[in-house]
Formats: structure tokens, sequence, C-alpha cells
């Protein structure tokens, strides 16, 4: 029977576990001196390091020992004095050492947090999320299934497999497991991926594309009657490639178990996969059988013992926390809470933020990138950061508001053109030939044969119906090919009439 | 013979081809090596034949030929590691222990038997057949490094680059009347050094005599990026203190627990002559005590055997090596199940299943875990024992080499060659094994093991030097002149 | 004292990727409870205020710069390969997932 998440919410209460990976931005792998640059041909930046070719030894890449301490500071962690690596033992072919080079109990950085800030039924909420460990391992090779109908790996014949990838420094941001979140889980869980996404791009130690790969998150998810002491089972959502899906994986995880658990069934211990298409989750792996990983210290490298001046330098060195540089950004600008909340959820910030240092006034800015700009990326089905305007192209739109030369609507089809792909602002006014008619004398031809052409209305407007004007603009705003200032039109209308404003 | 090729008496490529027509004779019966590369081993000679018309300045071995055991990757040359599962592979890369010879311009043979993944004290488990020693073609040359040692006692080669793990150099040395090293841990790159148990293994050098060793030794240590447990330290000088061989006022102590009690009489008797011998030279002979290592054996095969386990896990038909069961209904899973059961023998079998459950979790506590405490306790012995003695000794191991399928079936009995070896590897630090002499029973060599604390390798070249000098005053001739002639083509 | 089943060496091989036939998991086992009494010695003196060693050398930190050097080309990086296609390493389908 299928639940609503509002029934769902009234009996039980969600516990959340979640685990998100980071691909740091460093120029060599992990191990490996091997570029990390993305889509270059397949295996053609590869060693006998990542390879696991018999003979090959691991040697760490320091940046990435920094921008992992880094990460670990600016998530409140403390900083393991001693941390090791382990091996993590399992056949895969994706792994070509058949495993993999993380931390098991030594982890480098434990116990922090993260707090993020929602909008409930009762107000603004902020619920601290605790932060269990941060350490660092590799990514794996990529596989292309072929053969299959779906390209997945089920029903594949063959898989072929590339190499560039494997050893790309990877770092995991494990939380404690997070309860009392109530109705709000999925909201909570956005929110913490969208602030560590945040974080992380302020420390420039990842380029964070979701959709990208570069930041991964799974989703553990667990219902227990509200009141309960005993956690219920739990399941492992991946796949979840957006801050949209971590919402919407979360609230379906949720109203599964509760049907489950309705129909006094189990909820069976698994990894999920995340359908974006249907918001629901498909079974994968089950986790029951749970495979051995044999960890031990990693021979072949030696322990991390940072020295507290290295960690002070770089504690030192980290950028503004991302909270406190909203509420400066929010007072500078004078926004409500309401748009802020706006700007945060649309992803548009930092965007907005951009065009601000180019010279773009704040309301403006945030009123294209969250008006326009927002409405075609919505179109189009696409994240605002995939289309082909930037923040430099709206500081200049703004610029050209201001001067005159664009009214708003003129500006309207400068970003269509901009984003079509068509050049700079300036670019699409010249190749579009957008100018706005200034010149009252063009304006007045076009009013008056308008007025000819329509002249019960023009006097209706002579008899004082107000009104009836817009009929008539609209007009001449055709007759001008839309580059007339409307405003101007009108005033000019009006005075023609015999009305004033 | 670097001398008389300095001297210009004569060429590399003269003297690398004395030695392959010399494999070409022996190796049928002696089976030291697994490929002889002629023709890279003769390019590599008439290079260095260039350079030295040319003017250029040599190191002291340039143009000397040289056998690798086949642990080590060499870019395109035939690299097994004694196993099936690599059979045909040519590595893409040198190992830095190959950059370093070819750096001073040492000729490269061709690659040496082993006990296959260095696993073994015999050279039986080699997926090609084992090595016959030289000194009796139907006893072991020892293991894991049997082809090495056989190539130097057959005269198939002056100088060998072996492996050590638990005694892999230093055994076979023992066995077969050669001088054998395993430097400090860390102290030669293992970079392209194929791994059986990472925090154990050390590449070293093998020679007829101490001063060679000694060359051969300064030859391949060194600082390597690439091995993170790689020691950043200057090379010791070896070779000074090889040419020294002055123990007057040092202390020589000799370990309790490995003293020779239950070894082969013959064994004992050319250790306790050794020990008179170096007390003549001007040392003093001092007892000390090791109580942990008699755990030493043990906590061996819990370590070696889990790094192992995971170190051939790699070994899975995907990117290199033999693939088996490729075909109509195949999976991945199924052609590693199948290639690693056609692949590897059943002494990897074994270590790899032993590690496996070692490293299980439920029983990691009590076996690995456990095991590297051992580790920890065996080193603080060493640490206390050095500070009564400059150097330990001992024999090299408790028996002269055993005939071939001798001990084969029984697992035990062919650890127990490893007694007086394991200790060394992990504490990590250098163990030195030199001729002694043949044991009066059965006419076969006996080994000498020097023990030095970590990163003082010259003190074990300096009391070899000592030893080897007495002997040689003793016997009048090298042992090694009185090998049995091989028959040969 | 300890020993393994049968089907303990099962599960090993399985964890392993080793195929083994009926006749080699009955004998290791038999083999193993052999060593396994052996090995065990260890726990005699492995107390809890003994510190464990994972090196032979006191090393820390030792790292490497972030520096790209130069790979292996596709050709090198393939040479050892059973089967490859596009430049890809070939292999045949695979049942579990990650």
């Amino acid at each position: 029977m299928a639940l609503t998440y509002d029934e769902v919410v009234a009996k039980y209460e969600p516990v959340l576990g979640l685990e998100v990976h980071v691909e740091l931005n460093t120029e060599s792998k992990m191990f490996c001196p091997c570029s990390t640059i993305f889509g270059a041909e397949p295996n053609t930046q590869t060693c006998p390091v990542c390879l696991a070719l018999p003979g090959a030894l691991p040697s760490v890449n320091e940046k990435a020992i920094e921008s992992t301490i880094k990460i670990g500071l600016a998530l409140n962690c403390s900083i393991a004095p001693f941390s090791r690596f382990a091996r993590k033992n399992y056949f895969y072919p994706d792994m070509p050492k058949n495993f993999q080079i993380s931390q098991y109990d030594e982890p480098i950085c434990i116990n922090g947090y993260v707090d993020v800030e929602i909008d409930t039924d009762e107000g603004p909420k902020v619920f601290r999320i605790e932060i269990e460990r941060v350490h660092m391992e590799e990514d794996t090779g990529k596989s292309l299934h072929v053969g299959g109908a779906t390209g997945r790996i089920h029903g594949a014949e063959y898989s072929l497999l590339d190499y560039n990838r494997a050893g790309i420094p990877l770092v995991e941001i494990v939380t404690k497991i997070v309860p009392g979140t109530g109705k709000y889980a999925p909201q909570v869980a956005k929110a913490y991926v969208g602030e560590l996404r945040d974080i992380l791009r302020s420390l420039d130690v990842s380029d964070v594309k979701m959709e990208q790969g570069s930041l991964r998150c799974d989703a553990n998810v667990s219902l227990r009657l509200i009141g309960s002491q005993v956690l219920g089972t739990r399941s492992e959502t991946k796949n979840v490639n957006s801050l949209r899906s971590v919402e919407r994986a979360i609230r379906g995880e949720m109203i599964r178990h509760a049907e489950l658990l309705n129909k006094g069934e189990r909820v069976v211990q698994e990894t999920r996969h995340f359908q974006e298409e249907s918001g629901l989750t498909r079974s994968g792996r089950s986790k029951e059988a749970a495979e051995d990983y044999r960890y031990f210290p990693e021979p072949d490298l030696v322990p991390v013992a940072p020295d507290a001046a290295w960690i002070q330098t770089l504690r030192d060195g980290l950028p503004e926390r991302a909270s406190i540089h909203r509420k400066r950004l929010q007072e500078a600008w004078a926004v409500p809470d309401k748009e802020m909340a706006a700007m945060i959820n649309a992803d548009v910030l930092n965007l907005v933020e951009a065009s601000v240092d180019l010279g773009a006034d704040p309301t403006k800015a945030r009123g294209w990138w969250l008006g326009e700009i927002s409405r075609i990326a919505n179109d189009k089905d696409l994240a605002i950061s995939d289309l082909s305007i930037t923040p430099s192209d709206v500081a200049q739109i703004v610029a050209f508001v201001n001067s005159g030369e664009l009214t708003d609507k003129l500006a309207r089809q400068v970003i269509e053109g901009v984003i079509a792909g068509e050049g700079t602002p300036a670019a699409v006014i010249a190749h579009r030939g957008i100018k706005v008619v200034n010149d009252d004398g063009a304006l007045m031809a076009a009013i008056e044969k308008v007025c000819a052409e329509q002249p019960e209305t023009a006097h209706k407007i002579r008899n004082g119906h107000l009104p009836a004007a817009g009929a008539l603009i609209g007009a001449v705003m055709k007759e001008t090919k839309g580059q007339a200032d409307a405003a101007r039109v009108r005033k000019l209308l009006l005075a023609h009439l015999g009305q004033a404003e | 013979m670097a001398k008389a090729l300095a001297a210009g008496d004569i060429t590399s490529v003269a003297l690398t081809q004395v030695h392959l027509d010399r494999i070409t004779s022996v190796d049928t019966d002696v089976h030291a090596f697994l490929f002889v590369d002629t023709q890279g081993a003769l390019a590599q000679a008439a290079a260095v034949d260039a350079k030295r018309a040319a003017g250029e300045k040599l190191s002291p071995l340039a143009g000397v030929p040289l056998a690798l055991k086949d642990v080590m990757t060499q870019k395109n040359v035939p690299t097994t590691a004694g196993s099936k599962i690599l059979e045909g592979w040519r590595p893409p890369y040198d190992s830095t222990v190959v950059t370093n010879l070819r750096a001073n311009d040492i000729v490269i043979l061709g690659k040496t038997n082993m006990d296959e993944f260095a696993m073994g004290s015999s050279t039986e488990n080699s997926a090609y057949g084992p090595t016959h020693n030289p000194w009796d073609l139907t006893r072991i040359p020892g293991g894991s490094g049997g082809g090495s040692s056989a190539a130097l006692a057959a005269f198939e080669a002056p100088l060998a680059i072996g492996t050590d793990t638990g005694g892999s150099i230093r055994q076979p040395a023992a066995v077969t009347g050669t001088v054998g090293v395993k430097p400090t841990y860390g102290a030669v790159s293992r970079f392209g050094l194929i791994a059986f148990s990472s925090s154990l293994d050390q590449a070293g050098p093998c020679a007829r005599n101490v001063l060679d060793a000694a060359l051969l030794h300064e030859a391949i240590a060194g600082y390597d990026a690439r091995d993170s447990t790689s020691i950043n330290a200057p090379v010791p000088q070896v070779v000074n203190a090889a040419k020294s061989g002055d123990v007057k006022g040092m202390k020589i102590g000799v370990v309790k627990e490995l003293n020779g009690d239950g070894y082969q009489s013959g064994v004992r008797i050319r250790f306790e002559e050794s020990l008179e011998l170096l007390a003549k030279a001007g040392a003093e002979i001092v007892e000390v005590s090791a109580p942990n290592f008699e755990y030493a054996l043990a906590a061996y095969y819990l370590i070696a055997p889990s790094e192992c386990s995971s170190n051939l896990a790699r070994f899975d038909a995907m990117r290199y090596g033999l693939r088996v069961g490729d075909g109509e209904g195949a999976s991945a899973e199924s052609v590693m199940n199948l290639t690693r059961k056609a692949g590897f023998g059943r002494e990897v079998k074994r270590r790899i299943i032993l590690g496996t459950y070692a490293l299980s979790s439920g029983y990691y506590d009590a076996y690995y875990g456990s095991a590297q405490k051992v580790r920890t306790l065996i080193t603080q012995d060493f640490d206390k024992a050095f500070q009564k003695c400059d150097v330990m000794v001992s024999p090299t191991c408790p028996t002269t080499a055993f005939k071939i399928g001798e001990k084969s079936n029984d697992p035990i009995a062919m650890y127990l060659n490893d007694i007086a070896t394991i200790p060394v590897n992990m504490a990590g630090i250098g163990g030195m094994s030199l001729p002694a002499g043949l044991a009066p029973e059965d006419g076969l060599p006996v080994g000498f093991q020097i023990m030095a604390p970590a990163m003082a390798d010259q003190r074990m070249y300096l009391v070899g030097a000592a030893l080897e000098a007495a002997l040689l005053t003793k016997w009048g001739a090298p042992l090694l002149s009185k090998i049995p002639e091989l028959r040969g083509k | 004292m300890s020993s393994l089943s049968r089907d303990d060496v099962a599960n090993l091989a399985r964890l392993a990727r080793i195929q083994m036939s009926e006749e080699e998991l009955v004998s290791l086992s038999h083999e193993f409870t052999v060593i396994l009494d052996a090995v065990a010695r260890v726990q005699e003196v492995a107390s809890a205020d003994v510190e464990p060693t994972s090196h032979p050398l006191p090393l820390r930190n030792v790292f490497r710069p972030d520096v790209v050097l130069p790979s292996l080309s596709t050709s090198e990086a393939l040479s050892g390969a059973p089967a490859q296609e596009e430049s890809r390493f070939r292999v045949p389908q695979i049942l579990g997932e990650e």
C-alpha cells in the first residue's frame, strides 16, 4: 500500500548516515606521479604503480595530505598526530591491485561537525551533523560494459577498462549517525551535502561537480518508530548524482522502508542504486554477506605524523568559513533571509557574488541569476552552471542596462543569445543588431502610426481610460522590433494623447 | 676481472661471451637460468667496451657480467618470478636495481631460477623445474634464490643479485659455498622487486668473495624516491670495510639460541672453527642471548603469508600474465579463479590461504597482530644484544644441502631451514653468509652468518673479510676450487 | 587445538579467488592444523603491553611533491594485456557489483 510522506513521518523517525567521497584536484595521483587530467584518451595516464604491475610501489602525494588536513580543519575535526594507510582487500577488475590503499582504524581526521540551516514550520532551524572521520583513499579505474542492452553491468558480454582514473586521490567524509531530523531528513541531508560542497569549493581542493563524479554521496537511511531507542535496519543508496537527488533518494527510501515495515516485512540491509528518472531505488548488492576486507597496515608506506606547526600554518591559511562569508554578503547586500535562502537553494550565490565583484549591483545581479537565467536552465533541464553564461556576462549586461544601452526586455534577448553560444553580450548586441530606440523622433513616428491604426483605442485613452494604453504600447514595441524603451513610449504616448502619467 | 677489463687485457664482449659459453656448457645440468639474454648482454658489453675505448671514466665493475634473480623486473626481458602465472611476461619498466646496474655498466647475462614468488628454501617450488647444486647435482642449491647462487658456484657468472625475505640469499649462499648479503632493510630499493612480503623483502649482492659482494653492494644500494621505505642516507662504506678486514678489538656475539645445538655436526664444527679463527685475528668472542628468537619462525609464517596474500592478489588475469578459462560463459570472477588455480603452485597457494586466514576478521589479533608484536620483541632482543657486541654470528642454516625431493612433502621441515636467518629479516637488520668450509661427513659447503645492526652493514663486510682471509690462509686456495668439475657438454 | 575444516578452507579459497579441487581442500585443511599449531605459539609472548611493529624502520612522513611525471605509453601499458580493445583492457563479463 503506497504511503504518503506525511503518513511515514507521523509514525516513524529516520536516522541518517552520509558518506561523501571527494575527488581531489591535485595535479598528480595519490600514489604515483601520473596526471589526473579529466577526459584524456584511455590508458594514457597510467604507470606501473596505478596499473599494479608486479614490483610497483606507492608513494604518497604531499598535496593530497595537505588538502585532506585542510578539509578536516574546515570541518572542525581533530587532526590525528599519527595516522596510517591500510590495505582494504577485495577483488574487482577496476581496482588493479585488488586491494585499495585506504585508511582503517587510524584515519587522519576525526570528530568534527558541520552546521546546516534549513527552513522548518517553526522557522529557520540549525542542525549539527557530526563527522566521524575524514580519511584518504584512491579512486578506481573506469569500466565500460559492452554488449548488454543498457550499457549497464547486468547482461553485458564483456567490459573494457581504462585506468586513467585509478589512483586519483579520494577523500571520504563519514558522518556519525544523524538522528533527530524527523520529517526534515531529506532537506537536512541535501543541505549538508550542499554545505560540504561549498566548504570544499572555498578550500579549492576539488572541482566538487556531482555530475562529473568529483563529489559522490552515499546515503544511509533507517527508520524506527517514533520514540524508540532501537535502530532500524539501514539501506545504503548509491548513484546519487545531484543535491536534488540526495533529497529525493532519502525521501524515497523513507517511504519504501515504511511500506515494508507497515506490512510487517523486514528491511534488507543492502546497497541500492538511485534511479534518476523514477526517484526510486533499485536493489544492488546485498551487504548481508559482507565481504571480509582483511584490513592491515600498508607495509609499503610509512605513517603520517603531521607536525603541529604545519597544521597551524594550514589552519591559518583557511578561507573564511562559508557560513560567515554568507552572513557578510547578506549584510553587505542588504538581502532579506528569504532571498538569501532562494539564492542558496538555487545554487547561484557564488555566481551572484562573482558578478558583484565585477561591478554589478547585487540586487540586479540576483534578479538576473534567479530570474531569467534560472528560468532558461529549468526549461532546458540543465543546471545553471552548465549554461554558457558567466558572471562576467551578467556584469556587462547590468552595465548596459544602467547606461541605457539595453532595456530589461532587450537584456533578456541578450541573455538568451549568450546562452545560445553567440558570444559575449557585446557580440550578441552587435550580431543581432539590438539597439534601444532612444530617438524620440523615431518613437513619435511609431506612436503616430499606431494611433492611426487603432483610432478607437487612442480615443479611449484621450478620454482618460489609461489601461488601454497597454495595447498601444505593445503595438509600438512591435513596430520598433522590441527595441524601444517601453517606459519612454508610455510617457510619449500619453503626452501625445493629452494625458499625464 | 674488473682489473683486467680496466687494464684492457680483455674486452667485456669477450668476457661476456666466455660466460655465455659456460652457461651453454653446464646449464642443462645446473638449470640456474630461466632466460639467457644473449643478444642483450652482448649489446650491453659492446656498449661498455665502446665507452672504455672512448676514454670515459667507468665504475669499478663496468663490463663485468651478472646473473639477475628473476624476481626483479627488467624492461622487455622475460620476468617470471619462477611462476607460470607470469610466463612470457615482459615488463615495460626496469626495477631500480636494474637501473643502478646499468648505470654502473654491469652486463646482465640473464634471469635466474627461484622458488615461485620467492617462497621456499630449495628452489624446488619453481614452476620451471629445480636448480641443481653444482657441488652435487642431486642436491638442492638452497632457496628461494638457488639459481643466483648456483650460477656463481658453477662459474656461470661472477656476480649475481638475489632477494632475501627469510634467508633466500643467505641460505643458498651457505649451501653453495658462495657469499650472499641481505643489506639493512631499505638500503636497496624495492621498486621493481616483485613483492612477496613487503616489510621483509630486500635485494642484495651475491658473489664468490666478500670484496666482490661489497663492490656490487655499493653499485645497487642507495635512496630511491619511488620506494617509500627506502633509507635516505649515504650508502655505508662497505668496500673500504671489505678491504680492511681488521677485526682487532671487535666483539663478536654468539647467539645462544642459534649456536648450533641440534644442527648437523659438520655445520657445528665449521662454525666453531670460524670462531677460533676470528679470535686469533684479534676479535673477542662473547655470548649473547635472544630469548624471543624461538618465536621468530612462527611469527614469520604469519607475517609473510599475510602480506603475500595481499601482494599476489594483483595476479588476476585482467591486465597481464596468464589467462585461463576465457570463453563462452566465462566471467571475470571465473577467469580469476581458474587462472590462479592454474598459475600458482602448491606452496604459493598454501601461503595465500594461510595469509588470508591470518588477516581475517576475528583472527587478526590472534595471528597477524600477535606476530607483529613478536617482531618488536625480536628487535628488542637484537638491540639489547648489540649493546654487548658489534656483530652477532651463527651458522647460516642447520644442515648442508639436502637431496632434491627429500623435504618437499614436509612443509615444517622445509621451514626449519630458515631458523637462523629469519630473525634478521624480522628486525630489518643486515645479514651476510660466507663459506666456512665443507662439512666433513658429506663434503658439502657450510655457511657462516654475520649479523650487523641496522644501518651498519659495513661491519658485516669487515668481519666477513677477516674470516675469509683467515680461511683462505687455512685452505690454501678458495673453497670453490674444490668444487667437482661439472661434466657439461 | 586450532584447526581449519574443509569448508573453512573453501571459504578462504573463495576470498582469495583460487579455485581448488576437493582433494586440495581436504589436504590443505590437514596441513593447516599442523601449521596453525606451530604458529599459534606467537600468542604465548604477544602480550598487551607490546607494541606491534609494521615497519622495521622508524620512518615518518615520506611524501612526494605533487608534480606530474611521464606515464607509460598506451602500448606499454597494454603490453601485457591478455585481451584489449580500443586501447582498453578487455575483461570477461563482471558478475559482481561495486
